[in-house]
């Protein structure tokens, strides 16, 4: 163990255990922020996110756990890729996502992007794949967002892009018992 | 005749149907098998992976144990997320024995890593290794700017035929189906991936500058693997166009439809007539 492992705070424990970054190695180049795609949207970018993680204390837990930037990260890899110190800020806002998640802790602004993945996995979860039509339709209802794309659907329909019927897979039962088990199981 | 493991994802039965059309038919041109996964299920895509870190393994794990059991020890990925999260999963695996442990009891089938997992720019580059350029009997003479996005280039250890920041992975392809590949600065940017219907305004902002970009080089039409980069450019073109953020309607198509029709295979059977932007002016003439 080195001695920044024994000085770390819960949350740097909680990082490291399940996304494998030691937050202490994070200098604060900022090239992480410099090349997100998404840095533009975030009211807290991702150098900052990792100076927040590093302080680890409660009011800089609360201040990660409530922003909007965790959810408006698109996955596109660009700040691993990129970070001189070989760490992963992307698998950082994973982990406090998925905390501000089991907190219930969603800013108004990320509560389409929630109902959206949600609206996804409903229906892998049901029929151990992503239907696009049950998807929307689900989508729609949680979020409220019911008048965009309208027309969508049916030019969709028209050029032959979507099943009218989703696919169920034979190992449904098996894909339903994998999300329980998630369900329960050990989080961040 | 070479047989090739293929995972289709979701999206090439709605939306990216388009790539499933393609890569099939050009498989075929070039004498390759493929076999569909059976019972295969939804890698999670970033849905799974945003809210859940064991969901979004468990699922690629039962796809790579599924193939194993299969028989099958190269799997196709055309879907470039399918093709991160499935290879991603394989690498972490490697990684750690006791991750691997972890998923063999939470979706109780056994799994020993055999499963080798292609993205499409590799399979296309295996083709090609094979002689697909020998049925090639249409010249397409088109100015193409080759559009790798962020799953086709970036994840160290999962996309290791390519580079991050440079990637060359369709370039020979599309030369050899006789288009000049032009140089530009977008061929890694992100296109707003998955946030379509629910941060639909990033997604008009990026692919609005990649598009600003493929037309100021000149480009006739962006190359794409990727079903999220094409739904993002082509179906989402159309609010830029109403909105006149974009001056014209550029042509998208998937790698493989472009070699289809250097194949000389009609635009139809590959799907170009399901794009938003109408592409298959692009031929015309030379069909
Ligand atoms: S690029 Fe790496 S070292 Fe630099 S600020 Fe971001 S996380 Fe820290
Ligand atoms: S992975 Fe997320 S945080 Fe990292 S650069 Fe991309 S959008 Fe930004």
């Amino acid at each position: 163990m080195t001695m920044s492992e024994k000085r770390e705070s819960p949350l740097a424990k909680a990082v490291r255990e399940t996304s494998g970054v030691v937050l202490a190695e994070c200098y604060q180049c900022g090239k992480c922020t410099a090349g997100c795609p998404m840095a533009r949207y975030m009211d807290l970018t991702p150098n900052q996110i990792m100076r927040l993680a590093q302080a680890g204390d409660d009011a800089a837990l609360e201040r990660l756990l409530s922003c909007e930037a965790l959810w408006y990260c698109v996955g596109c890899l660009t700040c691993a890729q990129r970070c001189p110190r070989q760490l992963d800020p992307a698998a950082v806002m994973d982990v406090l996502r998925e905390m501000a998640h089991r907190r219930r802790k969603i800013p108004a602004a990320a509560r389409k992007i929630l109902a959206f993945h949600k609206a996804f996995l409903a229906t892998v979860e049901w029929g151990g794949r992503m239907a696009e039509i049950p998807l929307v339709l689900r989508y729609k209802m949680n979020s409220g967002d019911f008048l965009s794309d309208v027309f969508l659907g049916p030019v969709m329909l028209a050029k032959r892009k979507l099943p009218l019927l989703p696919h169920r897979i034979r190992g449904r039962a098996e894909i339903r018992r994998i999300f329980a088990t998630c369900r329960k199981g050990t989080r961040p | 005749m070479k047989t090739l493991g293929y995972y289709p994802g979701c999206s090439l039965s709605g939306g990216g149907i388009e790539l499933d059309l393609s890569v099939r038919a050009i498989a075929k041109v070039a004498g390759v098998e493929l076999r569909e996964i059976e019972d295969w299920n939804c890698c999670g895509a970033s849905a799974a992976h945003s809210l859940d870190h064991s969901l979004a393994v468990a699922l690629p794990f039962r796809v790579l144990a599924l193939a194993e059991s299969q028989g099958l020890s190269e799997v196709l990925a055309p879907c470039a997320a399918c093709f991160s999260r499935l290879k991603g999963t394989q690498v972490r695996l490697t990684r750690s024995p006791e991750l691997g442990q972890r998923m063999q009891e939470l979706v109780e089938r056994p799994y020993n890593g055999t499963v080798r997992i292609l993205n499409i720019n590799e399979f296309v580059a295996s083709l090609l290794a094979e002689g697909l350029a020998g049925k090639f009997t249409r010249k397409l003479g088109l100015k193409v700017v080759a559009y790798y996005g962020c799953l086709l280039s970036r994840g160290e250890d999962i996309v290791t035929s390519d580079d991050a920041e440079d990637p060359q992975g369709m370039a020979a392809a599309i030369r050899v189906a006789g288009c000049e590949v032009l140089p530009w600065n977008s061929s890694n940017e992100c296109c707003g991936g998955g946030f379509s219907m629910s941060k639909t305004g990033s997604v008009l902002d990026l692919s609005q500058a990649i598009l600003d970009e493929a037309r100021a080089v000149g480009a006739d039409l962006v190359v794409t693997g990727c079903p999220m980069c094409h739904s993002n450019l082509d179906m989402r073109q159309l609010e830029l166009l109403k909105r006149r953020r974009v001056p014209g309607a550029l042509p998208i198509l998937y790698l493989s439809e472009l070699l289809g029709l250097a194949a000389g295979l009609e635009p139809g059977a590959l799907g170009l007539g399901r794009h938003f932007i109408e592409s298959r002016q692009l031929v015309r003439g030379g069909a």
